[in-house]
Order: C-alpha cells, then structure tokens, then sequence
C-alpha cells in the first residue's frame, strides 16, 4: 500500500509484500543519494548473557556475502567513492550510504545483499574481535564513555537492556563466535525489521520499484517481540565515583528516568529539555555552570523518551577541583526549575527555535533519512513535520513546569563522575 | 566582480565585491532550502601568536561572542536562534570564523551581529576572567584523550621554527597567565574589513544582499594590519621521535611528514597519495567533522587493520598557508607492541615509495575524492565554509579549480611526490606507549 500527503516532506511510504518498509523521498540538492537501511536490531537484542553481539554484528556484517568476498565489497564501495557506515544503538543497527545518482542502482543491490547474505567469514570474526576488544579497552580509558555507562547502569540495572554496556566486556566479546552471529543475524535480520529509507535525486516510484526489485524476494519469519522491564523511578540520590587518576579533567553524568515517546507530554518535556540543558549553548545549565562561573567547557542535557522511559542526562567536563560545586550547581538549576517551572519569555523562545530549526534539520539527504526513519520507528505519521509546530505551540507553561516537578529532583538523581577526582563525594 | 562557474542548477555564480574599506565580500545563490547562511572569516590564527600569548586567537574568539557595545551581554544568545538558527566559531593555524545559519530572513541579524563583532566588542575583565578557566577546561579535555595528547606533542617535535608548532588551543602557562590588555590588543589589531571576509550563501537576492552588508560595514575603518614575519621552517636533517608515557589502555603510533601548503605544485599529488594510503577525505574541514568509513582497500587499512596489527588507520592533510604536517594515526590492537605497528607501518610506506602505486588505485582515489566533493556540498553552511576557508589561505577561486586540479594529477606526480616527501628524514615518529 502506497501513501503519501501532499504538503511539507511528502515523503512516499509503501509496505512491500514481505513486510519490508521503503519510505523515499526526491531531493535535488546534490546529484547523490542516501540509502539508509534500520534493521530493528540494535543491543535490546543481545542475550542476556552475551551483552556485545549487535554491536560485534556492526563490525563483521559487512564483511563478505554468499556472493561477495571481503575484498570486493570494498572494491565495489572505494571505486566508486561511496562510504557506507554501519552503526547500532539500542533499537537499531543501520546501514547508512551516500552514494553519487548514478551508483544508486548498484549500491541499494549491495546494501540488500549486505543485510540479507552476510557469511561472517571465520578470519574476519578474529580480526574484527580484536578490534573490538580495543575499543572497549578505549571506552574503558575515556572518562567520558566511563561516566555515561555507569549511569546508564545505575538508572537501568546491570541486567536491563539499556543498563548493559553496549559493546559489552572484553570477557563477553571473547565468547562471541560466527555461529552466535549467524543465529543473531537469522533471528533478527527479517523482513518485518527493516525499514528502508531512500532520499536523493531519485524519483520515489523509481526508489519504491528497487527497494521492491532487491528485498522484494527476501522471506523470513516476524521477528521475536523483546519485552523490556519498565524501570523503577528512583527513590533516592544515588552518587557513583570512578577514580581515573591519569587524566586531568573529570566528567560527570547526572540524570533520571524520564518517559515514554509515545506519552502526551513528551513535547513539554522536549521543550523542559531544551530549555533546561540545549536553548543556544546550553539553556540553563550553560548560562550558569559555563558563563556565570567559567566551570567547564561543555554542559547540556539531552532526553531520549522511548519505547520504555529513557533516560534524560546531563553531562559536563569539569575540572576536578569544581566537581563538587558544578553538581551543586546543577542541583541548585533543577530545584528552582522544578519549583518555579519555565518563564514565559523562556517558553516562547525555545518554542521559536524549535519550530524555526526544522528547514535546517530537514536541508540535507542525511538530516531528512534520519527524521524519516525516526518518523518510523515511532509511527509518527508521514505527515509529522507539518504537526511538529501546532504540538509544540499547544504546550502550556503548567504543561512545562509539571514535567520539571515530576522528573527534576536532585533528592532522586543518579550521578556518575569519573576522572581524576575520588571524593570526598559518595 | 568576479564569478565561479555554479555547481549545480539551483545556485548562481559567486559574486565578489570589495567594499571601500577592504572587506572583501562573497555571495553565492543557492535556492535549495528557506536558509541563509553566513561566515565572516580573519586571517588571524595560532600563526600569529608570539611566546607568552598561545592560544589568544581562540580566546579571542570565545571574547568576541560575549557583548558587544549594541548587543548587551545578555542579549547575544536568543537572536538567531529566533529563526531557528544555529551559529558558532573556529579557530586555528591561519584562521578565525564566525558562522550563523537560519531562516533566510534572518540574513540582516546575522550581518549586524558579524559587524558587531568585527568593530564594538567589549572584553569586559570579568568575562575574561571567568572565560579563562573555561578554556582551561577545554585543554584539559583535549588532553584527557591521549591520540589528540600525541597529535600535539607530534606538531611541536616536527615542526620547530614556524608558529605551527604551538597548539592553537595555546599552552597552559600562557592561559594561565594572559592579560585582557593582551586580548583586547590582539583584537583590535587583527579585527580589520581589510583582514576579512564576508560570505554569504543561501536563498538570497545578490544585490539585497549586498546592500545590506555594506550598510553594516562600510562604516568600520580599515587599519594596518602588522602581521608578525614568520620564520620559515628549516629543513630537516633527521628522524626524530616523541615518546609519551603516560597510564592508559592503548598505544597508539603516530607519524608525521612535512607537508606541502596550498599553494605548492605538491599539494593534490600529496591528497592523492594520501586518499591511496588511507581513503579520501574530501578537502572541507568543515564537513569532515563527519569523519567518513575507512576505505578498506587502501594500502594502509589492508597492511595494517586487515592484518590484525591495528584497529584504525587514517590520515590527514590539511590545506594550510603554509607547509603543516601530514599525519598518520594508527591505534595498535590490544596486546600487539607498538615497535611491531611502527614496523609494519614504515614498511608499508617503504613499498610504496620504492614502487609507487597503480592507474587503478589513483583512478580509485580521483572517484573517491570526486564524490566527496559532491557530498561535501550537501548544504549552504559547508558550501558558505569553502569560499572563505580557501579565500583566507589562497583565494576563494581555488574552490572552483579543486575537481579539476584532482582530476590532472598522474601517477608520476604521486610517485615522485611519495618519493620525495616520505622519507626517513622528513618524518617525525611518535608514540603514545601506555604504562599499565
């Protein structure tokens, strides 16, 4: 079934027999095209024993088919200059392409072969796992990564999809072999998991009939439905300190458990947001922490409201000595947020400016795949950018003022600080 | 007036024009989306800072988004992002930019703000102070990273006599111990029309345009610019090594070669060489903040990543004004000594000087690099970037000649230039070696 609306993006959906979803959109921009295939495979799906199998999926999926080694797919992609990336979050792991007009035929043909064909050939597993391995030896040596997964693992539990490190452990990825990825990629890589999103200087029919033309003929069963915990709202202030006393600088990841993406409220707790930790370089966190006091180079907070509660979080580099004061400092903004809710000026202006940014966000091939396939995954309508400034203007101050109540308690944060700082706060 | 041939059927040619006081002004048409996009650039970089002041162009560019005499402090966040707008600021070895992106009509806000900055900053002695110990912080989360810590020691070991050596960032001592008299100094000295460069790119009327940024800026008086001589790199007489030692979880090999500035015939064969080696990168600084995959079949990922040795390779070429370092970065595989990566990594650039490179890799490479520089026009903002970023180094008409300059260099230019330019003498070797 085609659909399609007739103002704004208008972006083409269809649903190919097989359950295959294709969302294409024409930009003339630049005579290239992005193909952006979202596998709703991401690292929710890791067995609970093994934490790292998407992610090691991310690495070694391209890496040869049943019909192409290794080295072709490269030949294929350097000479024609094309540069597909793989990556994975949580939901999904994605394939994404920016190739010139011409190449589209053959590299959508690639990209299919890629996500249904991969042989994950045994000498690639070995190599990539060392790689792997590194770069969790890396995240294991960033301040930055450190403070975020041990939030992440506090707000969630070691257990739960989203409080398990992405990559996994050194330990995890050492038990990892080609079969525990072919049953992953048999389980997981369906035709009801994959959305397809194609924007560029292609006509969306012609988009449609070669996304129909190249998984078109791919069978598999529906994938397995992942029941996620819903987390515990925190009961009390729960602080975590991770000494890393060869750096110099040290990182703080400060955050709760906010909500659904599919709650009403989530656009006043976009705007709270914006307000709270993004609005210019920011919003509150940075008028304070680095323009009043001149305590850290970057402070923001960002929201990811989810299929579950996601985590809101702020973070900040901060010099070891201020670490207590910027927390603080951070303590003091959200009290008087919870307790004062926005200003109307503060309201309006946030407002302004996230309606204002949509031509911006939607100016490129990649800005407009990336809302699509967000438009998707949350079944926002094809229609949304045309909605997003009525959602965004009906939001009240109270409507503001009762998410900063419900979610900004300092009394109920977590907070993970690692670098060069071991106390005297616990 | 001159003009650069469009790029594509929906933006006209550049129009140039310099105002009575030197501004040089460019504006291009590109009617793709309602956005407007401007950048005001200065020659003024870490080049021109002397001992005791590293690092006051970058300070100076945080000052100049804190107040101006018609913006009052308070007030400077809130005006482009009324148009849903986003702006921001870099600086480094030749230059220092200012950038605003938004709804188009914002485009007389973005122009008052830039002539704001150029002529009535204020550098009131608080904000200098507190903004101190903010980029003290930005240091030191710089230096929490130890490739960006290794990047760093490697410029200074290489290069010894011109001002590329010092970090734009600037050493500590001298953030620690910089004045506002030496910043508001610095400002009123390099912040001249006839030291900038105004470009305009987006859904906008040329001659609107123009009239508006002479309305901003005709007013602001020209003024000499003293610009400090710089002292021409020597050449080297020999390898040379840095070693840091520091804890950490992984080493990292790094190897920098002296390289070509813009204006030498050695530049495209040297970002062709360079594409060979570790994949093509575009030549948009800006744009490369979206670092691209590696391209798997280039000589140095298949010699080292392919073989288990290291888990990423890359490098880098800038196009500077004048000769900069040409890098390698290699982060070795958990449990595989770096003496192993370094000797893997010479050996391989060894062949290629020794036997140059095939019709087929170069021909790789020039698709590679064509394509890139298609998508790195992907928006008004990095089209806007190109124009002045090249116009501060050489002039904004390099732009248009870059795919065809691509195109023209031959194997023997990359295999001479490889030759020449990859030697043991030429290189500086540095490691990141972890103590655990």
């Amino acid at each position: 079934m085609r659909t399609t609306t007739h103002a704004g993006l208008a972006p083409v959906r269809d649903v190919l027999a097989n359950g295959v979803r294709v969302v294409a959109k024409e930009s003339r921009t630049t005579p290239a095209v992005t193909i952006h295939a979202t596998v709703y495979a991401g690292t929710i799906c890791d067995p609970p024993s093994q934490p790292g199998v998407a992610h090691f999926i991310s690495r070694t999926v391209d890496r040869g088919t049943m019909t192409r080694s290794v080295d072709e797919i490269a030949e294929e992609l350097d000479s024609r200059g094309v540069s597909l990336s793989t990556s994975v979050n949580r939901h999904a792991l994605s394939l994404v392409s920016t190739c010139l007009v011409e190449d589209f035929d053959s590299i959508l043909s690639l990209v299919a072969d890629i996500v249904r064909h991969p042989v994950f050939p045994e000498g690639e597993v070995e190599t990539r796992r060392r790689e792997i391995i590194t770069t969790i030896r890396q995240d294991e040596d960033n301040p930055a990564s450190v403070a975020t997964e041990a939030l992440m693992e506090i707000l969630y539990g070691s257990a739960h999809p989203y409080g398990r490190r992405p990559r996994g452990t050194t330990d995890t990825v050492e038990t990892i072999t080609r079969s525990t990825l072919q049953a992953f990629h048999g389980t997981w890589f369906v035709p009801g998991a994959l959305c397809l999103v194609i924007v560029g200087d292609v006509e969306p029919e012609r988009a449609v009939d070669a996304a129909a033309r190249t998984f078109g003929s791919w069978r598999g069963a529906e994938p397995p439905e992942i029941t996620l915990p819903v987390p515990e709202p925190g009961r009390q202030r729960r602080v975590r300190v991770i000494p890393m006393m060869n750096k110099v600088q040290a990182d703080v990841a400060y955050g709760f458990v906010s909500i659904l993406r599919s709650d009403p409220a989530y656009y006043a707790y976009w705007l709270m947001n914006n307000i709270l930790g993004q609005y210019s370089i920011g919003g509150r966190l940075g008028d304070s922490i680095r323009e009043r006091q001149g305590m850290a180079y970057y402070v923001f907070s960002s929201l990811d409201a989810n299929v579950i509660p996601g985590p809101l979080v702020i973070r900040a580099g901060i010099n070891p000595a201020n670490v207590e004061r910027a927390i603080a400092s951070i303590d003091a903004e959200l009290s008087r947020f919870a307790a004062e809710g926005p200003t109307d000026r503060e309201l309006a202006e946030s407002k302004q400016y996230l309606i204002g940014s949509m031509p911006r966000t939607l100016e490129t091939n990649i800005g407009i795949a990336n809302f699509l396939q967000t438009v998707e995954f949350f079944s926002l309508g094809l229609d949304y950018d045309l909605r997003v400034p009525g959602l965004l203007q009906a939001v009240t101050r109270e409507d503001v003022h009762a998410g900063a109540q419900a979610v900004l308690d300092p009394q109920r944060a977590v907070i993970a600080v690692a670098g060069p700082y071991d106390g005297p706060l616990r | 007036m001159a003009t650069l041939a469009p790029q594509s059927a929906s933006a006209t040619a550049v129009h140039e024009e310099v105002l009575d006081n030197g501004l040089r002004v460019l504006i291009q048409e590109v009617h793709t989306a309602p956005l407007a996009s401007v950048w005001c650039w200065y020659r003024v970089g870490s080049r021109d800072e002397g001992p005791g002041l590293t690092g006051v162009s970058h300070w100076c560019e945080h000052m100049n988004f804190k107040g101006t005499t018609n913006i009052p402090r308070d007030k400077v966040k809130g005006i482009i992002e009324q148009y849903g707008g986003y702006w921001n600021g870099y600086t480094w070895v030749d230059q220092t930019t200012y950038t605003e992106t938004a709804t188009r009509d914002a485009l007389d806000h973005m122009l008052f703000i830039e002539a704001e900055r150029m002529a009535s900053c204020l550098y009131d002695p608080a904000d200098c102070e507190s903004e101190r110990t903010v980029i003290i912080s930005e240091l030191q989360g710089g230096e929490n990273d130890p490739d960006q810590l290794l990047d760093q020691e490697l410029t200074a070991t290489a290069i010894q006599a011109h001002p590329y050596r010092h970090p734009t960032i600037g050493w500590l001592s001298d953030l620690q111990t910089m004045t506002r008299e030496d910043l508001y100094g610095y400002y009123r000295r390099f912040y001249l029309p006839n030291n900038a460069t105004l470009v305009m790119v987006g859904d906008i009327d040329t001659d609107a345009a123009l009239k508006s940024a002479a309305r901003q800026f005709a007013a602001i008086p020209s003024g000499e610019i003293r610009r400090p001589v710089h002292t021409r790199e020597p050449e080297q007489l020999g390898e040379r090594r840095v070693t840091i030692r520091r804890e950490g979880t992984t080493a990292y090999l790094k190897l920098g070669y002296h390289a070509p500035a813009i204006g030498d015939p050695d530049f495209f064969p040297m970002l062709l060489l360079d594409a060979m080696l570790s994949g093509a990168k575009g030549i948009n600084m800006w744009a490369s903040f979206r670092t691209p995959p590696p391209q798997r079949s280039a000589r140095l990922y298949q010699a080292l990543v392919n073989t288990g040795l290291a888990s990423a390779v890359g490098g880098a070429l800038m196009p500077t004004q004048d000769p900069f370092v040409y890098t390698v970065s290699v982060t070795a595989t958990e449990g595989v000594p770096l003496a192993r990566v370094e000797e893997a990594t010479l050996a391989a650039l060894e062949i290629v000087r020794r036997q140059g490179l095939t019709a087929q890799e170069l021909r790789k490479a020039k698709n590679q690099l064509r394509a890139r520089l298609v998508f790195e026009n992907d928006s008004i903002t990095n089209i806007a970037h190109q124009l002045g970023y090249f116009e501060t180094i050489n002039s904004w008409r390099f732009v248009g000649s870059i795919a065809q300059r691509v195109e023209a260099v031959t194997l023997n230019e990359v295999a001479e230039v490889a030759e020449r330019r990859l030697t043991p003498s030429n290189r500086t070797i540095g490691w990141f070696d972890p103590l655990s």
